[in-house]
């Protein structure tokens, strides 16, 4: 370890990690119970020896009567059998997560439930020790975070990052905004990544059917296997990957396969997207994959791509699209009509949404298609013949600025349809450009593992190698891939968890973070982002460059050595100076993927083949799969923050469900009813048979949901996912076929007398006639700028006896384009995250005690059943000028700044909640329980040293970011000058992908935030009550089709 | 004679007490309750269950103080729930003591003076009760001492402006005033008590509580000028308590809370759940301490004259609220928590608060329900159950839905809330069995100065 550092610091000069400290952690090696290097006797013990310890301690706990609480972690811990169970194995061996009570009980260890709440204390003091530097390393000034330019590896484009770091330790994700691919915004997923750095849950040590070896042993004992496989080219020799973006990882492998010509390499991961690979294929005769440009598309048709939901690779997207609709920008505003299979973010934020069955998207791509020219003429269902003829008729007045997607989900058929549409459109080179794949060697992922799970019951596989990815979970079920997988003689599995595939593996070696190594990757675009990692590895994790590296006998190599040789035999990074550039960026300029001038084939079969429809059975849905909102396939499923936050549509939390049109639900006799706590809701489980299996799963009642679907969401039901994510939810990968990966027609619905109760954190969606959200047409908006203040006159400021409060100097206030919010709720996440702000847990929520600062209200708009989209409302604190929360304090712990903002004086609050009573928008937080994790050792790392970590019975809010305020003002003071416009840039703000959220000083006439405020769009939220909010929201704006019957107008 | 009954009850009206006792007979009948060597087994069971479910209570605060607030209940958005219902409910009930004793004593009723000691002592407890609500209620009750203003080296002064400051005035004023005006009240008959105790240690005790009281003329001249000086501050306390009680409400901006009307409804409401827990308590004690003697039908009616008059008062609140929301005030969020409350989730609550606390009374307009022990024993409680239900649909209906659908949520109380709020029934049962055991129910002075022969002495 200190060998490597001392090279990293070499060669990395000016990127300054600080000379090795920052990737010294001497509290965390203390805690962490056993190393390799010193195992511990008792830890060899088999894994099944562990488990009955552990039922054993779990009977003894149960066998109490009534529920047992404990007071800290301590006392739970004193018992023998828990001693000898931490000693025996670390959590992360142990299949007690089955049990939904210690999973429950975990969360209090991932800063994130209720039972740690027995420190009645509030003098909690931690004992720690002071260590000063002994030399004072460069760049490092105590208290002053350092940022570092980074990108997290995601399939389909990394989100390229600047990760804040306090003392070396990484604590904030922020978006990287030189990086063209993202321009600054983040996602949910990178922005939670830092809390599944510092999980105490990620695999700690390399093990061999469950006991700890070292990672000289693993590699003594693969090169052996290895050897074997040389003799015959390594005909057993199998290699399963998610698709391989980096392209260091992909050149390994290629040497890999040099090595062993017989061996070969399979990639899968649940978001396959095989319809666009085979389309491709298809229609350029190569795997070449569309990038869209939103900025020059005046009108969309989306055919069921969710393109604003959040992930790195539709971070442009959202960014593009939400701009041409900003009526300040003066842009010609675009129009998007969105067919939908379910109710999705894009549809919602769509001039007109289409809902439809998935067998019906074929037909109505194909219905536009004719239309415009392409392919052959079809049938159309009745129903949407309007629409189709009026989508062509404006698709086609737009030649060259129109723009056809297709979503990831949707077979190659239509694909090739949206291909062939946007060539005969002229859209091809303008808005649709095509490049090459960003994986190494993209491949028809299913078709692969079919093949793979097919020698492997052949028993041709001898050695199985696994390099991230869960497809023991993740594979479909009718592939039956962990029954296969036991055929293999060695399997060996590099991953993050000790999960469902490591437990069919023999070799399980931990895989190091995206923030501790070294790495390379590419964003959606193609951009080459160098992964630096902030952090020296905290558990024994490597990365996937050393694990090949050892696989190919070259196991001295450090990951650094093994990214940067590579790079040194590319010609863009070959020098130092650019290499130092490009780690320091962030990223390689002009590196992105060149667009082909490529045509789609017009002749291809897809075009003119319907796919014939099998024609279901009655009384049988269709369903459709989709990766998770917030926990996309599953990998994110042991992420505290990510579970807890809302999803897009639906707001539950900590579950997945079967989704139900209102209609079918009313047929089906089910019912969501809503319980008396808060947020819970009880639900039907229904039973769902596909193709002969069957799952349970509770049936949520989805308006926006097209009759005759079910959605399920992929990601849930883990059974070794950790304490937080195991056995929430239900496994939808138990019903999915390879064959119909994605929609399946079939599904046979059962109503079975089970009920089930989820949490949900908004429990109405309508606006009860009340104008929260004002939305109109942009033509409208033309006629009738000041249409809302019309309506509505703005209270009048001069309404009190006293006079108002001057404010001299800075005015702080915050505008929320409303038209601009996707709902996509990385602000939510990067709030969490900044804040310090805890994990309350499944039964929390429940009882509507989440902590979020900033939530997204969503409310639907149009009737009840089949709402025409939705809106999409981010709450923080309004920071009123006339606060109602300030008057009802009996103890003044919130107060009015001089600058405009309402902060809450934690160490004064005693917690009557009479501020919460009084808040109109509801915005107060309350630490019912000791809901922050004031223990664990590795979730200190986390958190934001310039934010109090609360404790419990006190209030908390939204600040403003005051920490980032202040420290503004601390520079300006510095130079003696004012806080520049846009030098205050608050969390939320910071995150957003689509630039919806404006901080500023009202005061300045000329800030962005003062003019957007001056904008005739904009409202304050409940403006009668006179509270004076400085936080504002710019009303909606749509853009529908007049020849369609306009019905977004009114809010329902 | 049958048919006559009705002709003649409309005439005769009840005796204050039953003819037949002298000075020595009154003394005696009430003293021995307190000063005899047997305790009756009913009082051991009576006091044990009030005892069981003190200690129920006192588990389930100990709960809450190691675990913290959220074993309640209570969520965002219904920041408020049993605690504060509990603490008004409790509040109201003290309030029949007061009026009884103070302003019933300023208005010469010479029928309050046999239940006048029971119902300050019911006040007291209730008032205890009442009390310990918002401390527990805190986030950190460990710094409820921040309520209060005292002077500090942080050199921070709670903020005035809050109801809740205002609160811990009234509530505290309105203790401390009860209490003195309980023992002032007491001293004469502790006298008593001390005379005629045989044991030793109840002679040293009763002594040292008589404070010396020998009797003499000049005691009972200062004596009386000295209750009637505290009656006279006891009595605009009837009227602040539950007014200031009412601000926390009045003054947010919550609708269904924000409304002019709310002191007045408060104090009626109050008024009208003490007298029928006064009337709760009187029935079983006088059946059991065979004190119908002095604790007659003419009480018993007086008070359920005063419940019918008061539910009225309180009739009125809920019609103005009607009113005001649905037709006057033009408020759309008003008009929607009037609905609301009456259709909403909490539509059955607000439907059996009106069915016992508006329709259930009017069978008191019957002379033969007044005359009837048992259907006021009935109508009584259903009257507490009724304000009870009143106090969580004001707090919680409001609070569940507001401003922002978004943000609306349900509320229901967790098994401690039930515990804490059940607990504090046997706390308050607990200290009222304590007092009938040790100390005089009923005011033995002020009875003997009912007595025929004691007219002659001039009244105040």
């Amino acid at each position: 370890m200190q060998q490597k550092k001392d090279r990293m610091n070499d060669e990395v000069g000016p990127i300054q990690f600080g000379s090795g400290n920052g990737f010294s952690l001497p509290v965390l090696g203390q805690d962490t119970p056993t190393t390799p290097e010193s195992p511990d006797p008792i830890a060899a013990g088999s894994r099944d020896a562990a488990s009955s310890e552990v039922l054993a301690f779990q009977k003894s706990v149960e066998g109490k009567s009534g529920k047992q609480y404990w007071r800290s972690i301590d006392e739970w811990a004193g018992t023998p059998e828990f001693e000898a169970y931490v000693k025996r194995e670390y959590p992360s061996q142990v299949e007690v997560i089955v049990d939904p009570f210690s999973r429950r009980r975990f969360l209090q260890l991932m800063g994130a439930s209720l039972a740690l709440a027995g420190f009645s204390s509030c003098a909690y003091q931690p004992k720690e020790e002071l260590l000063p530097y002994v030399r004072q390393p460069e760049e490092i000034v105590a208290g002053k975070p350092l940022y570092f330019a980074t990108a997290m590896p995601m399939s389909g484009g990394a989100a390229p990052l600047l990760v804040r770091s306090n003392e070396g330790r990484p604590t904030k994700i922020e978006g990287n905004p030189e990086h063209p691919a993202t321009l600054g915004g983040t996602d949910i997923f990178s922005q939670a990544s830092i809390l599944g750095l510092y999980d105490p849950e990620r695999s700690q040590a390399v093990t061999y059917t469950g006991e700890i070896h070292s990672w000289s042993s693993f590699i003594g004992e693969i090169r052996v296997a290895l050897g074997v496989e040389k003799s015959n080219g390594g005909q057993g020799l199998r290699i399963l990957t998610e698709p391989v973006i980096s392209p260091t990882l992909g050149k390994q492998i290629m040497d890999l396969l040099k090595l062993y010509p017989n061996a070969t390499w399979y990639q899968y991961e649940s978001a396959a997207s095989d319809g666009a690979f085979q389309a491709a294929q298809e229609v350029f005769g190569e795997p070449v994959r569309p990038i869209y440009h939103f900025e020059k598309a005046d009108r969309i048709l989306s055919l069921d791509a969710d393109f604003l939901a959040s992930h790195p690779k539709n971070l442009r997207y959202i960014k593009d699209y939400t701009k041409k609709r900003n009526p300040e920008a003066g842009n010609t505003p675009n129009r998007l009509y969105a067919v939908e299979t379910t109710a999705t973010a894009t549809g919602g934020n769509s001039d007109h949404r289409i809902p439809m069955k998935p067998s019906e998207v074929e037909m109505f791509a194909r219905g536009v298609a004719a239309a415009i020219g392409v392919g052959a003429a079809a049938e159309v269902p009745e129903a949407f013949s309007l629409m189709i003829e009026e989508v062509a008729k404006d698709l086609k007045a737009h030649r060259g600025s129109s723009l056809v997607i297709a979503g990831d989900e949707q077979p190659a058929a239509v694909h090739a349809l949206a291909y062939a549409m946007n060539g005969a459109l002229g859209n091809a080179g303008s808005t649709v450009v095509f490049t090459k794949p960003l994986e190494v060697n993209p491949v028809a992922q299913l078709n692969g593992l079919r093949e793979l799970v097919a020698d492997m019951q052949q028993r041709k596989v001898t050695t199985l190698i696994i390099l991230g990815g869960n497809p023991v979970y993740a594979a479909p079920a009718d592939l039956n891939f962990a029954g296969a997988l036991e055929s293999v003689q060695l399997r060996i599995y590099h991953g993050l968890y000790n999960d469902e595939t490591s437990s069919y593996c023999h070799w399980h070696v931990p895989e190091a973070h995206y923030l501790e190594t070294w790495s390379d990757t590419r964003a959606y675009d193609g951009t080459i982002s160098i992964v630096q990692p902030l952090i020296a590895p905290l558990y024994q994790g490597k990365s996937k460059h050393e694990v090949l590296a050892a696989i190919i006998d070259q196991s001295d190599h450090t990951s650094y050595e093994i990214v940067r040789a590579y790079w040194k035999s590319q010609g863009a990074l070959n020098t130092e100076a650019s290499w130092r550039q490009a780690v320091h960026d962030g990223f390689l300029k002009e590196s992105a993927l060149p667009a082909g001038g490529l045509t789609a084939k017009q002749t291809s079969g897809l075009l003119t083949n319907v796919t014939p429809q099998q024609q279901p059975a009655s009384n049988t849905f269709e369903v459709n799969f989709r990766l998770d909102p917030t926990i996309h396939d599953g990998q994110f499923a042991n992420n505290g923050w990510l579970q807890e936050l809302p999803k897009t549509m639906t707001k539950l939390t900590w579950d997945n469900a079967a989704f139900f049109s209102p209609r079918d639900a009313r047929n089906l006799r089910l019912e969501n009813s809503m319980g008396s706590s808060g947020g819970d809701f009880e639900v039907d489980v229904v039973e769902l048979e596909l193709a002969g299996r069957k799952i349970k799963a509770p049936a949520w009642i989805l308006p926006g949901q097209p009759d005759g679907v079910v959605t399920l969401h992929l990601g849930y039901g883990r059974t070794r996912a950790g304490h937080v994510g195991t056995a929430t939810g239900f496994n939808a990968n138990l019903i999915r076929n390879t064959g119909t990966p994605w929609n399946a027609t079939g599904l046979i619905v059962r109503s079975t007398a089970e009920r089930y109760v989820m949490a949900q954190t908004q429990t109405h969606h309508s606006m009860e006639g009340w104008n929260l959200v004002h939305e109109t047409t942009f033509d409208e908006y033309r006629e009738h700028p000041d249409y809302i203040h019309e309506e509505e006159p703005p209270t009048p400021r001069d309404l009190s006896l006293f006079p108002n409060w001057p404010y001299n100097g800075y005015a702080w206030g915050l505008a929320i384009d409303l038209n601009s919010c996707v709902g996509c709720s990385a602000c939510t996440v990067a709030c969490q995250s900044e804040n310090n702000i805890p994990v309350v847990g499944k039964e929390q929520v429940m009882m509507s005690r989440e902590m979020h600062w900033i939530r997204i209200d969503r409310y639907f708009t149009g009737s009840g059943d089949n709402p025409n989209g939705s809106v999409f409302q981010p709450v923080p604190c309004m920071h009123c000028e006339n606060a109602p929360c300030e008057v009802v304090c009996p103890v003044g712990a919130t107060v009015h700044s001089a600058e405009g903002t309402n902060d809450m004086v934690y160490n004064r609050c005693v917690g009557t909640r009479y501020c919460s009573n009084n808040c109109p928008y509801k915005v107060r937080r309350f630490n019912f329980l000791l809901f922050n994790d004031w223990t664990s050792a590795s979730l200190k790392l986390l958190r934001n040293p310039e934010v109090t970590v609360r404790s419990r019975g006190i209030m908390e809010k939204c600040t403003y970011c005051i920490q980032r305020i202040q420290n503004a003002k601390i520079e300006s003071e510095k130079e003696n000058r004012l806080v520049r416009d846009g030098e205050i840039v608050t969390a939320c703000q910071s995150a957003c992908p689509a630039d919806a959220i404006t901080f500023g000083n009202i005061n300045d006439p000329n800030s962005k935030v003062a003019k957007l405020k001056a904008s005739k769009r904009n409202y304050s939220l409940l403006d009668d009550l006179n509270t004076r909010p400085r936080t504002t929201y710019l009303s909606v704006l749509r853009n529908p089709n007049p020849a369609l019957k306009p019905t977004k107008t009114e809010n329902a | 004679m049958a048919e006559r009954e009705p002709m003649m009850a409309e005439k005769v009206v009840p005796p204050i007490m039953e003819p037949g006792y002298t000075f020595a007979t009154v003394t005696d009948k009430i003293s021995s309750i307190v000063l005899t060597h047997k305790t009756p087994r009913g009082w051991y069971i009576g006091f044990g269950i009030s005892f069981a479910l003190f200690m129920m209570f006192l588990y389930a605060v100990s709960v809450l103080f190691v675990r913290g607030i959220g074993v309640w209940g209570v969520n965002i958005p219904v920041g408020w729930g049993f605690a504060i219902v509990n603490f008004v409910w409790w509040i109201g009930i003290g309030h029949a003591g007061t009026l009884i004793s103070a302003i019933l004593l300023l208005l010469k009723q010479d029928w309050r003076t046999s239940i006048n000691r029971f119902a300050e002592a019911m006040t007291l407890f209730a008032v205890a009760c009442a009390g310990v609500y918002p401390l527990l209620h805190l986030g950190r009750p460990w710094l409820a001492y921040w309520l209060f203003p005292y002077p500090n080296t942080m050199s921070v002064w709670p903020q005035f402006r809050s109801p809740l400051i205002w609160d811990v005035f009234a509530v505290s004023t309105y203790a401390i005033v009860s209490l003195m005006f309980w023992f002032v009240g007491l001293i004469p008959d502790l006298a008593t008590l001390r005379d005629r105790a045989t044991g030793r240690v109840q002679k040293v005790i009763y002594g040292l509580l008589a404070m010396g009281w020998r009797g003499s003329a000049k005691h009972w001249s200062r004596y009386e000028t000295m209750y009637l000086l505290l009656a006279g501050l006891a009595t605009p306390l009837v009227v602040s308590v539950h007014t200031v009680v009412s601000f926390d409400f009045a003054i947010s901006i919550l609708p269904g809370w924000h409304t002019t009307i709310f002191p007045p409804y408060f104090v009626a409401g109050a008024i009208y759940s003490g007298f029928a827990m006064v009337m709760t308590l009187a029935i079983p004690i006088r059946k059991f301490y065979h004190l119908e003697g002095f604790i007659t039908m003419r009480h018993l009616q007086n008070m359920s004259k005063v419940m019918l008059a008061m539910g009225l008062v309180v009739a009125y609140g809920y019609g103005m609220e009607i009113f005001m929301g649905l037709l006057y005030s033009g408020n759309p969020h008003e008009h929607f928590q009037t609905v609301n409350r009456i259709t909403g989730p909490y539509g059955i609550f607000y439907a059996a608060l009106i069915l016992c606390n508006i329709l259930t009374p009017q069978l008191m307009w019957m002379r033969r329900t007044r005359n009837s022990v048992w259907a006021l024993f009935v109508i009584s409680i259903i009257v507490n159950i009724g304000m009870w239900l009143e106090r969580f649909v004001i707090v919680v209906s409001s609070l569940s839905r507001d401003f922002l659908p978004s943000s609306w949520g349900m509320y229901a109380g967790t098994r401690y809330d039930w515990m804490t709020f059940v607990g504090s029934i046997g706390l308050f049962l607990t200290l009222l069995f304590l007092f009938l055991r040790f100390l005089p129910t009923i005011s033995i002075f002020e009875v003997r100065a009912m007595l025929p022969a004691a007219a002659i002495k001039e009244k105040h």
